[in-house]
């Protein structure tokens, strides 16, 4: 290699560590593990990352299979779910994003990049009517929209075979479902898509503001149904006229 | 029949236990297929088993067909170099390149024409761009990233890649994952985690294949004949820890059931997204930087037939570069709930790290010293050099857009898009173009078809990039603008809808630089099909053509 390698030191510590591939693989482990040990961990330990609100709450059965939907079909891959402190964000989207707000979402859906507008208030601007026109065909709504159309949800049937099984996996990475909850998944997933179900009085004692859709009756619960309840769960659990936001913009 | 003298052919340990495993493991993907919580992934599954028993008779043949001895480490008191890897990586890239490029086409005119969504799920945008950026990063790049790697630790330590078996198993086992992780995408299989998308069982599969790939260069880099480790091959070897150290930090996770492709990861939220970004980042940083800057420090000096301008240089760089970068995943989460602390430490290391960037690059242009009239004349050290300018810009540009203030402007915007794609055709690709168009001729033994058609290539893919850049900085820095305009009154002046509507010329042009990119990739294929294809030249030849600064 003396042909393209030339002044290589002939003592001190580089040379040891370019002599001995063992040294120089430890010594990049060192380098490499200092700034990310020191930007992570604290985050799990300094109480005033994720603010104290009332009202964040696991997402119900229906909820949470929408969530994956969102997941799947790569919706944040336009969208954002993070309000920034800026004033026309705040104008445009509504009060800027909390970390409470996203501590049950494995994984955040943050975004980085907006094709569309944030979705982190989404929930009750718009109708459950509106919602499934814009998926079916969101240039019967919007008439410049660059969305891609989703009417396949519709003719989906919802799989809510294994939500119950999610629930409990997620409840071992810390999200605070009852047993309760999860014994009843199947139950409040039907009650939550269906008015007249005698289940809606125990899903709202189990998920507080949860919304009862008109949805089912056609061909049962579909994959529309789900995502539709989630997109209208988004961004209305703070209430935000009891929320100090002074004070945690000083924390922050 | 044989003749009986010959020394009687044994298996080996390896050859045995290996066959054993990929059995046991067809069966177990047979059992796990027949009881899948959902079709993609019986469909995976599936997969999994007819790659193992694919791979049992792959051993099997190759026990027939090999000789009784391994292969000798040194031919004549050469080394006996080991390219069959090299080879097979080195044409994957090709097709992973033109396959994530057209993705990447497609759905930039998606973008520009909803229609082509064609309202189905598997080609909607949001499938696939996870596939574009899986193709052209880890799939095109991945290859590109091994095929070099494996070239450059064994000529550069003087001695065969270590294993016959592993090095196949690396190059093989790592398309595989690349093929389960782009049909998931596909499918619908995906952790929603940017540029981390596969799925539990892929990542688990990758972590496997990445192991033996540390352990073969590692062990490579033990046996060499050389006193010091080429600075190459440090960027290698820090590409290919941490980006192991990585997976395994931002893939923390526990399927529901190991019949169900879904896994919950154990961050939420705030750690979770901190977390991505870590690994998001410093993806560019060690896959996409640090791996192809091991590419520049051999190819480069050989081409141009200089050696590398500051040896000094290369050591700053080096160990500057690999602690700067970790810190700068905050920048991705600018005025987010992330707490300001970290906000700001990772704008400061971001602003830091312009300075061992620049570092490589001048080490790299001023390579050129005393042959710069080369440029005029050899169109692949054009490309290299261009490569390492594009590397300059784009690492000035990113420590500018993680200045906070600008960063209000330009984040969520095209103008991130701009960057990252300075960076991904100008750097990523035009290197691996550049190394591509000397390993290609030397691992093959023939000399590369056209000359001109490089030059062909060079052009077209650079006026492309140029348009596809430029495009989305007046996209992003307009649509930025026309977020936060006010009317005198105090109202927002645009809704979000006429906003989208400015951005319809910039994403037409575009997806031209695009189909340009795509295009000069094309003429690559051809020229590198006519190479392949044309009648070998003989030992000497070759050896002759691989230039060897006599110093």
């Amino acid at each position: 290699m003396s042909h393209i390698a030339r002044n290589a030191p002939t003592g001190g510590l580089q040379k040891r560590l370019e002599t001995n591939s063992i040294l120089l693989l430890l010594a990049i482990l060192l380098l490499v593990s200092i700034g990310g040990i020191i930007e992570i961990v604290p985050l799990f330990y300094l109480h005033n990352t994720i603010e104290k609100v009332e009202g964040v709450r696991p997402y119900s059965p229906l909820e949470l299979s929408g969530y994956n939907i969102y997941v799947r079909e790569g919706c944040y891959t336009c969208h954002s779910q993070m309000i920034r402190p800026l004033r026309d964000e705040v104008e445009r989207y509504g009060h800027y994003s909390l970390a409470a707000e996203s501590m049950y979402d494995h994984p955040f859906q943050w975004g980085s990049k907006r094709n569309g507008p944030d979705l982190a208030r989404v929930g009750g601007r718009y109708s459950n009517d509106w919602h499934r026109d814009h998926l079916r065909d969101p240039r019967s709504v919007v008439p410049t929209s660059i969305m891609p159309g989703y009417p396949f949800l519709a003719q989906t049937p919802l799989d809510s075979a294994h939500i119950a099984e999610q629930m409990k996996t997620l409840r071992l990475v810390g999200v605070p479902y009852t047993d309760a909850q999860i014994d009843n998944a199947k139950a409040d997933l039907t009650a939550q898509s269906a008015p007249d179900d005698p289940g809606a009085e125990a899903l709202r004692r189990r998920y507080p503001n949860a919304l009862v859709y008109d949805q089912a009756g056609k061909n049962g619960v579909t994959e529309e149904d789900a995502l539709i309840a989630y997109l209208q769960h988004l961004g209305v659990s703070v209430n935000f006229k009891l929320y100090d936001d002074k004070a945690a913009v000083n924390v922050r | 029949m044989a003749p009986t003298d010959a020394p009687s052919k044994s298996v080996t340990f390896s050859e045995a236990t290996l066959t054993l495993l990929f059995i046991a493991f067809a069966a177990l993907a047979g059992f796990v297929a027949s009881r899948a919580h959902t079709p993609a992934y019986a469909f995976h599954a599936a997969l999994f088993a007819a790659g193992s028993i694919a791979a049992v008779f792959a051993l099997l043949k190759r026990y027939e067909l090999r000789g009784a001895e391994p292969p000798p480490r040194l031919i004549g008191g050469r080394p006996n170099y080991n390219y069959g890897p090299i080879r097979f990586t080195a044409l994957a890239a090709l097709f992973w390149g033109v396959a994530g490029f057209a993705v990447g086409l497609y759905i930039a005119l998606e973008l520009a024409f909803p229609a082509f969504n064609l309202d189905l799920p598997w080609i909607n945008f949001g499938h696939l761009r996870p596939l574009h950026t899986s193709a052209v990063i880890f799939a095109f790049g991945g290859n590109v990233l091994l095929a070099t790697s494996f070239y450059v630790v064994q000529r550069t330590c003087r001695t065969r890649l270590v294993g016959e078996l592993a090095p196949w198993f690396v190059v093989l086992g790592y398309n595989f994952f690349i093929l389960i992780a782009g049909t998931g995408y596909l499918l619908g299989v995906t952790r929603g985690h940017e540029y981390a998308e596969p799925e539990w069982y892929a990542i688990s599969w990758l972590v496997i294949v990445w192991v033996v790939y540390l352990i073969v260069f590692l062990a490579t880099l033990a046996k060499r004949e050389e006193p010091h480790i080429y600075v190459a091959n440090w960027f290698f070897l820090a590409f290919i820890v941490t980006v192991a150290v990585l997976v395994l930090g931002n893939n923390t996770e526990i399927p529901i059931s190991i019949f169900s492709p879904k896994s919950v990861i154990v961050w939420s939220g705030v750690q979770d997204a901190m977390i991505q970004w870590w690994y998001g980042h410093n993806a560019v940083g060690f896959f996409l930087t640090a791996g192809f800057l091991g590419i520049m420090y051999y190819f480069v000096p050989k081409r141009a037939e200089r050696p590398i301008y500051s040896y000094r240089l290369s050591i700053v760089h080096f160990w500057a570069l690999i602690f700067l970068y970790i810190w700068a995943g905050p920048h991705h989460l600018h005025y987010t709930a992330l707490p300001d602390w970290a906000q700001t430490l990772g704008m400061t290391f971001s602003i830091m790290l312009w300075m061992p960037s620049w570092g490589g690059m001048i080490n790299g242009l001023m390579t050129l010293s005393g042959a710069w009239d080369r440029l005029r004349t050899d169109p692949v050290l054009r490309m290299l050099v261009v490569s390492v300018a594009f590397y300059g810009m784009s690492t000035f540009e990113g420590p500018l857009m993680s200045v906070k203030a600008v960063n209000a402007l330009s984040h969520y915007t095209d103008w991130g898009i701009g960057h990252v794609h300075s960076g991904s055709l100008g750097w990523v690709g035009f290197v691996s173009f550049g190394a591509l168009y000397c390993l290609i001729p030397w691992v093959f033994a023939r000399p590369l078809y056209s000359l001109r058609l490089v030059d062909w290539h060079f052009w077209i893919a650079t006026i492309g990039i140029v348009f596809y850049i430029s495009a989305m900085w007046v996209a992003g820095i307009m649509q930025g603008l026309m977020w936060r305009a006010y009317t005198p009154q105090g109202f927002l002046e645009y809704s979000f809808i006429e906003t989208t509507d400015a951005l319809h010329p910039e994403y037409v042009i575009r997806a031209a630089g695009g189909g340009l990119f795509l295009i000069g990739a094309l003429i690559m294929v051809y020229n590198i099909y006519k190479t392949v294809r044309s009648p070998s030249a003989n030992r000497a030849t070759e050896l002759s053509s691989i230039p060897v600064a006599a110093q």
